[in-house]
């Protein structure tokens, strides 16, 4: 069973874009595609670390900012030739309202 | 003995169920049916139709009187129910009747959503719900305005009835693209097209803040970017809330609609709900399938026979006269899903199957839905479609047969078949063409004018090239623009000026993108094409800008952020100096760096504290400089007249005008100016990408300077006698590489492909030409000539600070 927390109003996170939940062991960030399904991923690409929320979302994927390195949303799995994998944690919309899952926040605290 | 069963609701939810009860087992209840509404069942889905004048009401009336007598059916139309006593097993009417029932039935409907905008009450404002509401449209006529609030299917049918009758009708959608629910942007994309050729005006995007009145009656909607929209009637239709007063009051469960289980049984035993009132399984309902099974179910509870109510897949078609279109299951983009998209640009047909693990689970179309059944039927049944996976899209009459070759159907065409229809060319006179010795695209372009003008048969020509030559045709490697198009940056630009394409979803159709929204290579690029092209009517995208555009500021490689300022023509004033100087102490700004464009780079500020470092900026006169845009960066200077003793002009007067005309304009990519005051050249003009070099009798104006990756001087294009026209010759160029570069040339290599010649004629020799060009960027700069930060600081700061944050103890 999912322990969610509530973290914004889904309007707060533009379609196509993401923002970022700030936690004691670094940023999440929290997409929105254009058909509005919410993404949670650790905020850090595995090449240079570049800032994922501040990337081009495009379909359920993202591109990273530094590099263009591109990962999958749903799996965090890097796209095409390039090897390695972001984090992810469960996102979901109730009512309007983004939550997160706070086990897995709070696993990702301990880690 | 007959049981007592009274019915509140004479929906066609509970119509069905009536039927069902009464072919089944017509002795087994006395039925009271009670409506609010003073009449009985109606088709309430048919309502469309009647406002368009395509039926009349008698011909939706599902149940007439006569029928309700048939069947012995009690009717107590127009009377409400006051209360229910559960204990008691009796409701009071209206008029204060007692009755008692054995099994009561909620079908209590749902009610419009009304937004409470300020004037929601005014005489004026309807929802689209029932007959009396139709009729208030229907009383409109040619000389009527209404508004249409809501962009959904309701919305879009009460908009397209009343534009039959003639009447001027504006639809305020407040989603960036029709039916968002059902439709993805490209299908919603032709929706609009359709609807506007209708006569009816489309806004979206946008929001509605008052109503206005005059008399009590309403007289316009005002938008929340001061438009007014005038008219005599405003249609509500933005969606519906389950009925749930009633049967809350009676104290039965309720959450966003009535509660009730697989049997359709509240939570009393004795009463049921069907209809567009209950909410099973957290789901609510408003289309009709799901509730005529409901009604079926409840029917068969209540004759004691065990059924159970299934939730399915459900599909949409527009009721609007010339617009096809249909949607079904998710088609939201996963992972592990794939897309097929088919688009036919000439007929205006959008075909998307959403695919995952073989199996169908989306299918959005538009334009040709004759196949929609079948694929419906493949996304209920879950077929697995590996085995037609390729001829899919095409729907069942390609499934099973060879597989086409495109290059026989055109082999097929006759002679005089039409391949370019901008300039009527036929493909007999692109074979003559290819015999005389036109064996590329490039020739046949030449000799025939086929493809030369909006581009979207360069496909076709080169498949007649392919027929014709056979093994002797190489198709040319022109690199489209991604791999979400075949098409390259110059096709995508002349079908965005030739088709007046104005919005991403119009590109991604018609020049057929295969990808449902883009990348992040091509989506940069289309987003400049069109604020290039279209500045009125395109509105910027930030969420298509990479980053360093969408921030106005410069992305470092740990995440942090650099701000510069703008200096015009890099004069600065001590209270600037001291104004950065606070800033970079206040910010904690690790890097204080002066730049090559003479200006002063603050590096590694926190993405957070922008509006904040920018808001002082600002208060200290200062604005952005646009370090990060692919956009006019910087004016470099010499002191030119005012100090040095070789200046033959006031190149650092020049230089600030230049930078006040050009600054806030996008380009193919960044633009960098420089003025030198003599030909000493200290200002270093002759490598920038535009450079002035005065001169005693003027002003020689260059282009097509390098100073990175390549290296290159300028090449002159003109001596200007006088500082205006020097200003006049260099917005000309900018706007001509604006309007024909493609995303990321800078000016010299733009001038590689098109030549300097060719940009000459333009901007030296025509000087209508000219007088254009400098219109159409004075009208692209009555938009972008402002500070991004001001905006930013005033309406955007907040989206700069973290969603939340927490404050969590490590796993307990």
């Amino acid at each position: 069973m999912s322990d969610w927390i509530d973290i914004a109003a889904l309007d707060d996170v533009p379609q196509r874009g993401a923002r970022v939940v700030k936690t004691l062991a670094g940023c999440v960030a929290v997409f929105r595609t254009a058909t509005d399904e919410v993404y949670a991923l650790n905020n850090s690409c595995p090449h240079k670390g570049g800032p994922l929320a501040e990337g081009i979302v495009h379909g359920d994927k993202v591109t990273c900012p530094l590099h263009n390195w591109v990962f999958s949303l749903e799996t965090g799995q890097a796209q095409g030739a390039d090897d390695g994998r972001v984090e992810t944690y469960p996102a979901t919309v109730e009512n309007g309202r983004i939550l997160l899952d706070k086990a897995a926040l709070n696993r990702r605290s301990a880690a | 003995m007959k049981q007592k069963l009274i019915i509140i609701g004479a929906g066609m939810a509970t119509g069905r169920a009536l039927e069902t009860l009464l072919d089944t087992a017509p002795d087994a209840y006395d039925v009271i049916l009670f409506n609010a509404e003073p009449r009985g069942n109606y088709n309430r889905i048919m309502l469309s139709p009647v406002l368009a004048g395509d039926k009349t009401y008698a011909e939706i009336e599902t149940h007439t009187p006569q029928w309700y007598a048939d069947n012995g059916v009690t009717c107590r139309f127009g009377e409400r129910i006051a209360g229910i006593d559960r204990a008691a097993k009796t409701v009071t009417a209206q008029n204060g009747d007692v009755l008692s029932y054995d099994k009561l039935m909620f079908g209590t409907g749902s009610n419009p959503f009304i937004i409470p905008l300020p004037g929601h009450y005014l005489e004026g404002v309807i929802a689209y719900r029932d007959l009396e509401d139709t009729e208030r449209m229907m009383g409109l006529g040619p000389d009527n305005t209404c508004v249409v609030i809501g962009g959904g299917l309701l919305g879009l049918e009460a908009a397209a009835g009343m534009a039959a009758r003639g009447v001027k009708v504006t639809v305020v959608h407040i989603m960036g693209h029709l039916m968002e629910r059902q439709l993805d942007e490209a299908a919603g994309y032709l929706l609009r097209k359709a609807l506007v050729d209708k006569g009816i005006t489309i806004k979206c995007s946008a929001n509605s803040k008052e109503i206005l009145g005059k008399d009590g009656h309403v007289r316009a909607l005002l938008l929340d970017d001061g438009t007014e929209l005038p008219c005599d009637l405003l249609v509500m239709a933005v969606g519906i809330r389950p009925n749930v007063a009633l049967a809350a009051e009676a104290g039965l469960a309720v959450g966003r609609g009535i509660h009730v289980d697989d049997q359709m049984v509240t939570s009393d035993a004795d009463i049921l709900a069907v209809g567009e009132c209950v909410e099973h399984d957290g789901a609510i309902f408003g289309l009709v399938a799901p509730l005529y099974d409901q009604a079926r179910v409840a029917a068969k509870t209540l004759l004691g026979e065990a059924a159970t109510f299934v939730q399915k897949e459900l599909s949409t078609k527009l009721k609007v006269t010339g617009c096809d279109l249909f949607s079904a299951g998710d088609f939201a983009d996963g992972d592990g899903r794939e897309d097929i998209v088919f688009r036919d640009p000439g007929r205006g047909v959008y075909r998307r199957l959403v695919i995952e693990n073989d199996i169908i689970i989306g299918a959005v179309m538009y334009g040709d839905t004759a196949d929609s059944n079948w694929f419906f039927g493949l996304i209920r049944d879950k077929t697995d479609i590996a085995r037609m996976r390729d001829t899919l899209i095409f729907g069942p009459a390609y499934q099973g047969g060879t597989p086409l070759d495109p290059l026989a159907a055109v082999a097929a065409l006759p002679r005089d078949a039409e391949i370019c229809g901008c300039n009527g060319i036929c493909k007999g006179q692109i074979e003559d063409a290819i015999t005389a010795g036109a064996t590329d695209l490039g020739a046949v372009k030449a000799t025939t004018k086929a493809s030369a003008s909006c581009g979207s048969c360069t496909g076709l020509v080169e498949q007649v090239l392919a027929v014709t030559l056979g093994d002797d045709f190489v198709l040319p490697a022109a690199a489209s623009i991604c791999a979400c198009a075949d098409m390259t940056h110059e096709d995508v630009r002349r079908m965005i000026k030739s088709r007046h394409l104005t919005s991403m979803p119009a590109v991604w159709q018609e020049c057929g993108w295969k990808t449902s929204c883009g990348c992040h290579v091509c989506r940069p690029a289309l987003n400049f094409y069109l604020l290039a092209d279209w500045p009125l009517e395109y509105a910027d995208d930030p969420q298509s800008r990479f980053i360093n555009e969408r921030k106005h500021a410069n992305i470092q490689k740990d995440g942090t952020f650099s701000v510069v300022p703008r200096m015009w023509g890099g004069i600065t004033t001590p209270d600037e100096l001291r104004a950065i100087a606070d800033a970079a102490d206040k910010y904690a700004v690790p890097t204080v760096k002066v730049t090559g464009g003479q200006r002063i780079d603050l590096l590694g500020v926190r993405g957070e504290d922008l509006p904040a470092i920018w808001a002082d900026l600002n208060a200290a006169g200062m604005v952005s400089g646009h370090a990060y845009s692919k956009g006019l960066r910087t004016v470099k200077t010499c002191v030119g007249t005012d100090h040095c003793r070789f200046g033959t002009q006031d190149s650092t007067g020049l230089g600030i005008k230049l930078e006040k005309t050009l600054w806030g304009a996008w380009t193919p990519h960044k633009l960098k100016l420089g003025v030198s005051g003599c030909p000493r050249n200290c200002a270093e003009a002759t490598c920038k990408d535009i450079g002035v070099v005065c001169v005693d009798s003027g002003y020689q104006i260059s282009i097509g300077g390098a100073a990175g990756m390549d290296v290159r001087e300028t090449d002159l294009l003109v001596q200007v006698p006088s500082e205006r026209e020097a200003i006049d010759v260099i917005k000309a160029i900018t706007q001509l590489y604006r309007e024909n570069a493609r995303y990321l040339d800078r000016i010299y290599k733009w001038m590689s492909k098109v030549g300097a010649d060719w940009i000459k004629e333009r901007v030296v020799d025509d000087l209508e030409g000219r007088a254009a060009l400098i219109a159409g960027f004075e009208l692209s700069q009555s938009i972008y000539r402002r500070d991004p930060w001001a905006d930013h600081v005033q309406q955007k700061a907040q989206s700069y600070q973290p969603l939340a944050t927490l404050q969590m103890e490590a796993a307990e």
